[in-house]
């Protein structure tokens, strides 16, 4: 019998291969030692991470490298707080340099209350960063043209939002979803939005090869529960696109025999 | 040479500081105690590799931005 597991079922971004289909953000938690916790639980390969000023007031203070390891875990340095291509291109120059490689996530926003991905910024970002030897995962908008338009140019994953960023409200719009899937040849991750367990398996059903999850994690009342609960659910998404759901009929079926009953 | 002319006023991270003339990035980083390997630094919007950090020496109103990896999304 072939039995699939994470290990013989990888996925595979820019020439590396991860076994787990869940990539993880690294804000939003109270402290770093909940962090570390619970992206251990949540057995992720790969994580997401912001390039800020050190505050030299505070010579002392923790920093993130101390507690998620970038010898263990591959981070994604993200354009979080980026505008525009320049400054796009300048944040993930110092990632590259601080960091030392070139996978990196591109997310250009527009503005609250939605924090919706600018695409037209995104797009020249992409241009600009793929211009400059960088292999660009992209948040993008949950809109087919614009998804083939980035893949075109180069882009290594696709990653439309389920959902606004932090919002907790799941897979909004699964039909478009399916048709980025269907039409992609690199990865398609579903990122933000997700809000449960729920959202990722779904997520994961509809044909995705990865999740990305921050908030629904490090929000929780409990980090390391639900981050076990989102490598459980994407686990399960993931066998259940394999095996193949049963098509939706509008009339029952039944699953006894009916056949050989008493008289 | 008077105290002025031995020290170099330049900004880090947005701050206004002074360091004596001759400092490198190297210098720099080993002043504000941070661990080169932990973080990148830009002179003039121009990345400076890790490699020349002991050879590039730091000039009057330089504007350098030291940062490194945080939680995020």
């Amino acid at each position: 019998m072939n039995i699939v597991t994470p290990q013989n079922d990888p996925w595979t971004v820019a020439g590396r291969s991860f076994a787990s289909r869940l990539v993880v953000g690294t804000g939003k938690y109270k402290d770093f030692e909940t962090t570390a916790a619970a992206i251990e639980a949540s057995g992720a390969e790969m994580v997401t991470v912001a390039v800020r000023r050190v505050n030299l007031s505070d010579r002392n203070a923790p920093m993130l490298q101390d507690f998620v390891s970038p010898q263990r875990y591959t981070y994604l340095p993200n354009t979080a707080g980026c505008f525009t291509a320049e400054e796009a291109v300048r944040t993930l120059r110092l990632a590259r340099e601080a960091g030392g490689w070139n996978l990196v996530k591109l997310e250009v926003l527009g503005p609250p209350p939605t924090l919706y991905p600018d695409m037209a910024a995104t797009l020249l970002a992409a241009e600009a960063l793929i211009k400059d030897g960088f292999e660009v995962m992209v948040y993008c908008a949950d809109d087919p043209v614009a998804a083939k338009r980035l893949e075109d140019m180069g882009c290594v994953a696709i990653m439309p939002l389920g959902a606004p960023i932090g919002s907790g409200l799941g897979v909004q719009n699964p039909l478009m979803i399916q048709k980025i899937i269907e039409q992609s040849r690199v990865p398609v991750l579903v990122d933000a939005g997700v809000g449960t367990a729920f959202d990722a398996t779904f997520a994961m059903e509809l044909g995705c090869d990865a999740v990305l999850v921050n908030s629904a994690i490090a929000m929780a009342d409990d980090p390391v529960l639900m981050a076990r609960a989102m490598k459980a659910g994407v686990e399960a998404g993931r066998l259940a696109y394999r095996a193949g759901r049963i098509p939706r009929h509008g009339f029952a079926s039944a699953s006894s025999p009916m056949t050989g009953l008493i008289r | 040479m008077n105290e002025a002319s031995l020290s170099v006023a330049l900004s880090v991270n947005g701050e206004p500081m002074e360091v004596a003339a001759g400092t490198s990035v190297a210098g720099l980083l080993e002043l504000v105690g941070l661990a080169a390997k932990k973080v990148a630094v830009e002179r003039n919007l121009e990345i400076v590799p890790r490699s020349a950090y002991a050879q590039t020496l730091l000039c009057a109103r330089d504007a350098i931005e030291i940062v490194h990896f945080v939680g995020g999304g």
